[in-house]
């Protein structure tokens, strides 16, 4: 067991893990941050992303002691300061991108990562982004329009209702 | 009205910002305890030695279990009493359970079950469809079978006929959420359990079971699971027992969830079916004799491969009138995961059968198979007179089983079969329809998605491309709504409003994705005239609402909306007629809307007419019921009316496929779906696009596959290939058919979670198309079309059988 420290979604978090312990383990468990989801345990599912030192990463592939005084947000730390929705997140609710909504924290991390690389991605753009995040309600037509809507474009090209 | 409106999901909120709890989400008390099954490593074998010291001795363990060390009953299947907890002494299948570690971690117990020494005897296995069929390795005693109709005269007016066989695989959930179950132990021996389980009613009354307690020591929760797609109907019996058997034996919370990789090799998956079929038109085109050989690979446990199998025979004939069938089934028992209720429940399998066979058809007639396809449709429906409904009364049925199981057995007589109304076509298994739409909701979609023009662009495009050929198909689903066991067509609902005016909704439906709890929530909206936000939604709890059926069969909003709408009503009637009293006026005219109780000329508004009728002593909370009307089956004779209507829905699939890999995409897709006057567009719409995808998904890339010891090799989605974003086709056209249900049901809806599965048949088809673009042969494309089925189909296709 070793102490490991990390700022996650701007507060300074510690707590023990081994070595072996993953980060999702570690922030489900130890601080009991449970919006972070397993999917498939071997990082092909995506329902796992968090941001760690901006750069989207799947919890399950990353030690906590790799995260090691790492900056780290998870779903939880994605609202507004006043607690409503961010763009994403309102957008994903508007635009009816979710259903059992397990894959949803991680489509909002991974959706999050994309556009600040990327403000105005094509619809083929995030549909290659988002091939490892597995959603299987959806049909993913709504969470691509979501995703185009939250980055500020007209959503009525992509076709369907 | 709330009702009809595109609103989202309730818990989007929740969801979008983590808060959202899950079972294994849910915090647990700090001595809370986890467990993981050690499991056989042979399809079949006895165990003649088991050697658990290792296990017993490894890190954070704190006890291992048997069979002989459990309280009570060592069963967890829902009907057959065929499924054992924990292994006695013999396995059938890799993957199946042989004892359960119980440890301080998730990971401690689950890297302790990998450290017993087990020693098998084995035995030969049976793992194909063929090996069982040559022991005659079966459920029941024999091969059930539906014919109606003269098959030597309807062969006699054959002008073409075609013989063939279909492949069908099988196919993983892969709900986002494996299986998990938290059982916490209350005083004098009751239990409380959260199950991830679209069957809460099953949980309770197996957990019951096995710690040998009546039901109502045993209280099931569950908020919302992450999918279910039927997978979590009778799945999750393993682990509910196994968490509250251990919290019997230790005193202590206990919590199991699968890792992805052990749910896949433990857990039941879609039958696998093999469809043999002979099938005959005479000169103008028309069906005059089909049969069908079903062959349907259960595995090695009952489970609800019955009504399975029994409903892909009630859909062999989709939306075509066939007026001379013989339907048999072979329920085989095989020594593989027992194969279990999966969205559309056996439909889209006899489904794609009727489908290849007009398919094929077709290519022996040269001619476009839509063409076929619509000269055979059902007559419509709206030439038929409004039938009367009359209620009928629930079978009966024996105490020993799970009663509402959908493998429970109906033993009462069967219930008075409903007429068929003058001059209407049956199905083969006598049922009339009276509400097809196919031919005028088909029609519809070829001119939207100016199907005409596209078949000819196709035909363009595979006369002047060698490599890349096009394929096209339009398919319909016709498919039937109720639980073919007609007692489980029943619904409660516990509705209270508080003095605040608000409203606490709860009901026997379970949430997993579908959008069930926002639909019924809005029914009680609306029933009582206010804004949605005043009612509050609830976990399904089965200490509020008892004795529930499955969330399965599409019947979720049917019938839960319909019994919320019964309580909500009881409690209307009261405060009308207290305040009708009050107010010197008619009860009859007392009207709820706008957030408000009109009496008179008086504008009440809602929280001071509650308030009002609070002080009144007016009882304020009221249980609804439903029960389905006018279904009877009798399911050995197949015979009745065991749907009480059907859903129509229509798929346009355009596809590319690459002849010298098989690779293959689909480029547009247009679909027309009958949700009834929809309670809710957006989540119907969400369901429909859903549901194509997963039916696509099912036909094309997810493939099973054992080899030949019986293990499962596809067991991550490293290797089964379930669609990504990319897959999706870009375009991607899906609209709602306005068509009000003929039938009673609530606000004129109709279900939707399983039916546009089956729009996914349409990109099989249209592969085959493609396929066939490359020769004069039928490709005989195998189910799932993945690229190395393709390939083989284009070699049939170019060299015929020998390809």
């Amino acid at each position: 067991m070793a102490t490991v420290t990390m700022t996650v979604n701007g507060k300074s978090r510690t707590g023990e893990a081994e070595g072996r312990t993953l980060l999702v383990s570690f922030l489900r468990e130890e601080l009991n941050l449970t919006g972070t989801h397993v999917g498939c345990d071997t990082s092909q599912c995506g329902a796992c992303v968090v941001h760690v030192n901006g750069e989207a990463v799947k919890a399950c592939t990353m030690f906590a002691q790799e995260a090691d005084g790492a900056e780290v947000s998870t779903i939880e730390g994605q609202a507004n300061a006043d607690g409503s929705l961010n763009t994403i997140q309102q957008a994903f609710q508007d635009h009816h991108g979710l259903q059992c909504g397990f894959c949803t924290p991680g489509m909002v991390m991974s959706a999050a990562a994309l556009l600040k690389d990327n403000p105005k991605p094509s619809e083929q753009e995030i549909r290659n982004y988002l091939q490892g995040n597995i959603c299987r309600c959806t049909g993913y037509h709504n969470i691509v329009k979501a995703i185009m809507a939250a980055s500020g474009q007209d959503v009525s090209a992509v076709a369907a209702e | 009205m709330s009702v009809a409106k595109p609103l989202p999901h309730d818990a989007a909120p929740l969801h979008v910002t983590g808060q959202a709890r899950y079972v294994d989400d849910i915090p647990t008390p700090a001595n809370t305890l986890h467990l993981a099954f050690g499991t056989s490593a042979h399809a079949r074998a006895s165990i003649t030695a088991l050697d658990l010291a290792a296990v017993r001795a490894a890190p954070g363990v704190i006890a291992v279990l048997t069979a002989d060390d459990l309280p009570a009953a060592n069963d967890v299947s829902p009907s057959a009493h065929d499924e054992p907890l924990l292994a006695e002494g013999e396995v059938y299948y890799i993957g199946q359970p042989i004892f359960l570690v119980v440890a301080t971690s998730h990971l401690a117990a689950r890297k302790a079950a990998r450290l017993a020494t087990v020693t098998y005897a084995e035995k030969p296995a049976l793992l194909t469809i063929d090996d069982a069929m040559a022991a005659n390795s079966r459920f029941e005693d024999g091969p059930r079978e539906y014919t109606r109709g003269d098959l030597a005269a309807g062969w006699a007016q054959a002008a073409t006929t075609v013989e063939g066989s279909i492949e069908l695989g099988g196919q993983e959930h892969f709900y986002l959420e494996g299986q998990a179950a938290l059982a916490l132990p209350q005083e004098g021996g009751d239990m409380v359990v959260h199950s991830s389980t679209q069957h809460p009613t099953e949980i309770q009354h197996k957990v019951a079971e096995a710690l040998g307690v009546p039901m109502n020591a045993v209280r099931v929760e569950i908020r919302r699971m992450g999918g279910g797609f039927g997978g979590k109907e009778s799945q999750g019996n393993a682990l509910a027992c196994a968490c509250a058997v251990v919290a019997r034996l230790t005193g202590r919370p206990a919590k199991m969830r699968y890792d992805r990789d052990d749910d896949m090799m433990i857990t039941g998956k879609r039958h696998d079916f093999r469809i043999d079929y002979r099938a005959g038109v005479d000169a103008q085109g028309k069906l005059v004799a089909v049969e069908f050989d079903q062959l349907c690979r259960c595995g090695w446990a009952q489970d609800l491969s019955l009504p399975v199998a029994d409903r892909a025979m009630l859909h062999a004939d989709n939306a075509y009138f066939i007026p001379a069938v013989r339907i048999t089934s072979h329920r085989l028992k095989t020594h593989t995961q027992s194969a279990t209720a999966y969205r559309g429940f056996g439909g889209p399998q006899g489904m794609v059968g009727i489908e290849r066979v007009m398919d094929h058809l077709a290519a022996e007639l040269g001619c476009d198979p839509l063409v076929l396809r619509q000269k055979n449709f059902y007559a419509s429906g709206g030439r038929y007179l409004e039938q009367e409904n009359e209620q009928v009364a629930p079978s009966t049925a024996g105490v020993e089983e799970d009663l509402t199981s959908r493998g429970a057995v109906a033993t009462g007589e069967p219930d008075k079969v409903v007429a068929v109304p003058v001059g209407a076509q049956t199905t083969p298994y006598g049922q009339a329809v009276v509400d097809s739409v196919a031919h005028e909701l088909v029609a519809a979609l070829c001119e939207k998605a100016d199907y005409a023009g596209r078949r000819a662009a196709v035909e363009r495009w595979n006369a002047e491309n060698a490599v890349l050929k096009r394929g096209l198909a339009l398919t319909p689903v016709k498919f039937g709504i109720s639980f073919t066991l007609t007692h489980l067509n029943q619904a409660g609902a516990l509705v209270h409003v508080y003095q605040d005016g608000s409203i606490h909704m709860n009901h026997g439906g379970t949430e997993m994705g579908q959008g069930l709890f926002q639909k019924v929530a809005q029914v009680a909206a609306s029933r009582f005239g206010v804004p949605l936000e005043r009612v509050k939604i609830t976990a399904t709890d089965t200490g509020k609402v008892p004795n529930t059926s499955a969330t399965a069969a599409s019947s979720g909003s049917d019938l839960n909306g319909m019994a919320v709408a019964a309580a909500c009503d009881e409690i209307k009637a009261r405060i009308a007629a207290f305040l009708a009293e009050v107010h010197q006026a008619d009860p009859a005219e007392v009207r709820f809307e706008g957030d408000a109780v009109l009496v008179g000329a008086d504008v009440i508004p809602w929280e001071k007419a509650v308030a009002e009728a609070y002080v009144g002593r007016v009882s304020l909370s009221a249980t609804g019921f439903y029960k389905t009307p006018s279904i009877s089956w009798d399911r050995i004779k197949g015979e009745g009316r065991p749907f009480f209507y059907f859903a129509y829905g229509a798929a346009l699939t355009e596809v590319v496929v690459d002849t010298l890999t098989g690779e293959n995409r689909m480029l547009r897709v247009d679909i027309l779906h009958d949700a009834g006057t929809s309670l809710n567009p957006a989540l119907d719409i969400g369901q429909v696009e859903g549901g194509f995808i997963q039916g696509a998904g099912w036909l094309t890339t997810e493939e099973l596959v054992w080899d030949n010891t019986g293990r499962l090799t596809t067991h991550a989605p490293s290797t089964y290939k379930i669609p990504a974003c990319s897959d999706r086709p870009p375009v991607f056209n899906v609209a709602l058919w306005p068509n009000a249900n003929r039938e009673p049901t609530i606000y004129r809806s109709k279900a939707v979670g399983e039916p546009p599965f089956m729009l996914g048949i349409s990109a099989l088809m249209a592969l085959s198309d493609a396929c066939a673009a490359c020769g004069p042969h039928y490709p005989a494309l195998e189910a799932p079309a993945t690229a190395e089925h393709v390939l083989e189909a284009i070699g049939r296709a170019r060299a015929g059988e020998s390809g």
